[in-house]
């Protein structure tokens, strides 16, 4: 065996052992999240749409980051552009551990947010937000798989409508498990906080 | 009719008009912090200002409009259980010697198919009317997509 290959092989061990180690050290429970925790009892990141550049994705391309999952859509002027102002406030203040994280803009009008207004969409408020569109029945796959829903209110007179939908953010470590809860009502610290050792969690360096 | 009596006439009606104008709903409210948030492409905006009413009666506002956008309307988010929505409204009151804030999350104007691309930094004019059918011009600053915080 070289060198080299001993030298990855300590790398590859220590890659395999760190999470256990950090999960034998930090017990959730001895966490101080401030957010809600919701460890073991939501499903893990698991979809299959189209991201905001036409691309095929599934929860698995997005192991390795930390996952912020937000149920919104782009024909809605208030309050999804807030949550995402905020977010994109949240992921400056973790400054370069932000680049860890990617915030999933999850369309639930797919009917209009087509990749191309999804992309310039999200970009307007973040570049770490990816937008993420599909079929109808993949959307409320994703949806229902978080106890969330979202519903198509009556069109009006010109034929537009609005969509009520969760306000929740779900968060999801590096490996894909559900790990917290923000709603409306938690602090932009709350989620600095959180985010933070979240980041921190499986980044051994 | 001589000249100088129907020139006196127009002079009563202007003194008129001017005293009906001080009486407006519109005239006692004093608007602040006025902006919009700009989308990209053509998507709706949100527009946010906070009114004071410094009259001894109540003011409410009926509806807005801008030589902008070709629509604007009165809604409201809110999230109850968990679910965000809005709705449109027909009218907000703001109380005598009181205020409101039009502000994300809550009571915003939407305006709807901008006439020609609005970019942050612009100056938008809205016009705010008034159950009575008075009217206020008030100039919204266009900010970013992800503007947070007060106006500048």
């Amino acid at each position: 065996m070289t060198l080299r290959r001993a030298g990855r092989l300590v790398l590859g061990l220590a890659c395999l052992l760190a999470p256990l180690l950090l999960a034998g050290c930090n017990r959730d429970d001895a966490i101080p999240w401030q957010l809600t925790n919701v460890t073991g009892h939501m499903p893990d990141l698991d979809f299959h749409l189209v991201d905001d550049q036409g691309k095929q994705v599934t929860g698995q391309d997005y192991h390795g980051k930390v996952v912020l999952l937000y149920f919104g859509y782009t024909h809605c002027p208030d309050v999804c552009p807030l949550t995402l102002a905020h977010l994109h406030v949240v992921m400056q203040r973790l400054g370069p551990l932000a680049d860890g994280a990617r915030i999933l803009f999850v369309s639930v009008d797919p009917a209009r947010d087509t990749p191309e207004v999804m992309h310039a969409y999200v970009n307007a408020f973040d570049p770490r937000a990816v937008g993420l569109t599909g079929s109808p029945r993949e959307i409320e796959a994703l949806s229902k798989r978080y106890r969330s829903a979202f519903t198509r209110e009556p069109d009006d007179a010109n034929g537009q409508y609005e969509v009520s939908h969760s306000s929740a953010i779900y968060i999801f470590d590096r490996n894909g498990n559900a790990r917290l809860l923000s709603t409306p009502d938690r602090s932009l610290d709350d989620l600095v906080h959180d985010l933070h050792l979240l980041l921190s969690l499986g980044n051994p360096a | 009719m001589s000249a100088r009596r129907a020139g006196l006439a127009v002079v009563l009606m202007v003194a008129l008009l001017a005293g009906r104008a001080e009486a407006t709903e519109a005239a006692h409210v004093i608007p602040s912090h006025a902006w919009i948030r700009v989308l990209p492409g053509d998507l709706p905006a949100g527009a946010y200002v906070v009114l004071e009413n410094q009259g001894n009666q109540p003011a409410t506002l009926r509806a807005a409009s801008s030589p902008a956008y070709a629509e604007a309307m009165l809604h409201r988010s809110s999230t109850e259980n968990g679910v965000s929505r809005m709705a449109m409204v027909d009218d907000l009151a703001i109380p005598a010697h009181g205020k409101v804030e039009l502000s994300p999350g809550g009571y915003h104007l939407m305006l709807m198919k901008a006439r020609t691309a609005v970019r942050p930094g612009d100056k938008v004019r809205l016009q705010l009317r008034f159950d009575d059918g008075s009217t206020l011009e008030v100039d919204f600053l266009a900010r970013p997509a992800n503007a947070t915080g007060d106006t500048p």
